[in-house]
């Protein structure tokens, strides 16, 4: 038996604002298994990137509880959850934004192991992080340059060894190739795999590109205004997708093959609002299944196969 | 305004868009930027040319090079030839050119966001080009632009609101109102849904699919997305450093692949239908713009270059009447990629 090395129970992040509460994440509960990468995937404002801050404590979620190797980290003090944080980094979207440009490439990689009093001796510090910058393909020669000086994808090379430095066991990336031309992009998410089975990490994997998900991902969770909707290995998730939304999601990717017979399901409007939601599916407004009782109550997320979960009154076949 | 309107040569030749050796470059203190490095190209009337290319390889500089639109300075054009139904672009005058821009070719912006005057309602907005082209009042405009908004799926009665009150699906469609609102006869779309959620993205392509047979408009698609290529065009170029290194027809360019490069930006993508085939992506860093390649730009990336590489322009070669292929490798007839061979 796997053991899971992170469990979320029933996360909730509300944000006040002038129109009302936002429920950004709304009740949202999932297990990873040590070594595995689960995707959470879902479109603008569907509250992905708050679930993985949240966890991180990034952002202090309301409410739910978050389970790291068994100890609950939402019960942390701020001293405490520094330490913990070794455990558990986080990769950002924007290479661009994400660097302090006032910091040479090293001192940005050696900043977390000074915070973390990983090794004391400088020159061993030194040696630690040319060692990273092997580790994730930045040439020697860039030990001195400034962000400004980098492309998009040797700066998330940066973002991505600053991460390692303090030799986590768990890794949020939060859109992590979204920046990048294809040809980078592919080059990042194979270091990503390489160095996942090198050093055994687990990842969250944060995107809205399905493709890429599919590729990375051992299950992926799919959101939808705050709320898991369907949650499933790859595999089966993109087989047997039974939430109407994620049929119409995984039917929307445009397909690099001009064969492809998939026939694009069209959805009505736009995601609506997550400012005081209505007790009733979040989905039922541009769903083309929506029954009477859709409308009545939010339904729960369940377990319809072995590992496959889903919260929708109807599931499709 | 008035002599504005039928000062352009009407006669319709074959192509509704021509380039002919074009180059442009942008003179910076720092550098000399290489932008666009003689490139040809024809739009055929009613067909969507997909430019497809990664960051900085000149897709953008060379559309707004069509409506003049190129900053300058810094953008010096160096050298071709543009002809938009017949009108040599580089020869028209100020007037003449502000009487093509939105009525003979128009253009939609990746970012809606930033593309839409804030201020102003999107009624206002798009009667504005209405009214530079076409003889009519406000009034008549601001019913035409309404109609125009139902066209796009938006109720009309939302004329008189502005961007900020509308999402960035239905700015996206604004956009497009405004652009079609004269009936032009090239559209060129510059990353258009790469702002856009999947969903929505669908949405907003399928609209202008309808939109362009409807209209019978000619389009120019630019993107970095191979699947979007796929749904939308009949005809690709794939740009690298400023040159088209493969031109053809849908069929040939998904499945005759003969660039390298063409190749590499296939092999990039995550194989939908194996999910434990491993990324191959292309190995390197995109050219440097500031280098004026005398040889081809790709080759330092590309695994199949042989030395003549690094000594001279690929010629441009054709394998049917509509594929072109710069590539020394092809110099032996026995040469082929990898991708169409993996069985053999």
């Amino acid at each position: 038996m796997a053991e899971n090395i992170l469990e979320v129970e029933n996360l909730v992040k509300y944000f006040k604002s002038p129109r009302g509460t936002v429920h950004a994440v709304d009740g949202v509960s999932f297990t990873i298994e040590k070594g595995k990468t689960l995707g959470i995937v879902g479109e603008s404002g569907c509250g992905k990137s708050t679930t993985g801050r949240s966890i991180l404590r990034l952002i202090e979620p309301t409410s739910g509880t978050v389970r790291f190797e068994g100890k609950d980290i939402l019960q942390y003090s701020s001293a405490q959850m520094r330490k913990m944080r070794k455990d558990m980094q986080i990769i950002f979207q924007d290479p661009y934004s994400s660097l302090n440009p006032r910091m040479t490439v090293s001192q940005i990689i050696m900043e977390p192991i000074i915070r973390n009093r990983l090794i004391r001796d400088k020159k061993k510090r030194e040696e630690r992080v040319l060692e990273l910058m092997e580790t994730v393909g930045l040439a020697e020669r860039l030990y001195n340059a400034y962000p400004h000086e980098l492309d998009g994808g040797r700066r998330q090379r940066v973002g991505i060894a600053r991460a390692l430095a303090v030799e986590p066991k768990f890794i949020v990336c939060d859109e992590p190739v979204s920046a990048l031309d294809v040809s980078i992009q592919a080059q990042i998410l194979n270091l990503l795999k390489e160095l996942q089975a090198k050093l055994g990490l687990t990842y969250i994997f944060i995107t809205h590109n399905l493709s890429v998900v599919y590729y990375f991902a051992d299950d992926i969770a799919v959101m939808y205004l705050g709320k898991l909707v369907e949650k499933a290995p790859a595999q089966e998730l993109f087989a047997h997708p039974v939430h109407p939304y994620t049929q119409a999601l995984l039917s929307a990717i445009p397909e690099p093959d001009i064969d492809s017979q998939r026939e694009m399901i069209m959805l009505k409007g736009e995601i609506t609002s997550p400012i005081n939601l209505p007790d009733a599916c979040r989905f039922a407004k541009r769903c083309n299944y929506c029954c009477e009782d859709c409308t009545k109550k939010d339904p729960e997320l369940r377990e319809i196969s072995p590992n496959h979960f889903v919260s929708c009154f109807h599931p499709l076949d | 305004m008035e002599e504005n309107k039928d000062i352009l040569k009407t006669d319709q030749p074959e192509y509704v868009l021509e380039i002919k050796d074009l180059s442009i470059r942008y003179d910076t203190d720092d550098a000399k930027v290489y932008a666009v490095n003689g490139i040809d190209l024809k739009l055929k009337k009613q067909t969507t040319l997909g430019l497809v290319g990664e960051t900085g390889a000149g897709k953008t500089t060379t559309v707004l090079s069509l409506l003049k639109l190129v900053p300058d300075p810094p953008g010096v054009i160096t050298g071709g030839e543009i002809l938009v139904n017949g009108n040599d672009v580089m020869q028209l005058s100020k007037k003449e050119l502000s009487a093509m821009r939105g009525k003979e070719i128009a253009m939609i912006f990746q970012d809606p966001m930033t593309s839409l005057n804030p201020v102003m309602t999107v009624g206002d907005q798009i009667a504005e080009s209405i009214m530079i082209h076409e003889n009519v009042g406000k009034e008549e405009a601001f019913k035409m632009a309404q109609k125009m908004l139902e066209t796009v799926g938006i109720s009309g009665e939302r004329a008189v609101e502005y961007p900020h009150q509308f999402s960035g699906g239905m700015k996206q469609r604004v956009d497009i109102a405004i652009a079609l609102a004269c009936h032009p006869s090239i559209l060129i779309a510059d990353e258009p849904t790469t702002a856009l959620d999947v969903t929505i993205q669908a949405q907003v392509l399928k609209l202008m699919k309808d939109l362009k047979d409807q209209f019978q408009t000619s389009m120019i698609m630019i993107t970095h997305d191979l699947g979007i290529v796929a749904r939308t065009c009949d005809e690709v170029a794939v740009m690298y450093a400023g040159r088209i290194v493969e031109e053809g027809t849908l069929e040939e360019i998904f499945k005759k692949t003969m660039h390298p490069y063409t190749e590499g930006l296939f092999n990039s993508l995550p194989n939908m239908k194996d999910r434990n085939s491993k990324l191959k992506p292309i190995k390197g860093l995109i050219s440097d713009p500031t280098v004026d390649y005398q040889y081809c730009a790709f080759a330092d990336r590309c695994p199949y270059a042989t030395e003549k590489c690094w000594q001279e322009v690929p010629a441009k070669r054709y394998f049917s009447e509509t594929h072109m292929v710069m590539c020394s490798a092809y110099d032996d007839p026995e040469f082929h990629i990898a991708r169409g061979h993996e069985n053999g």
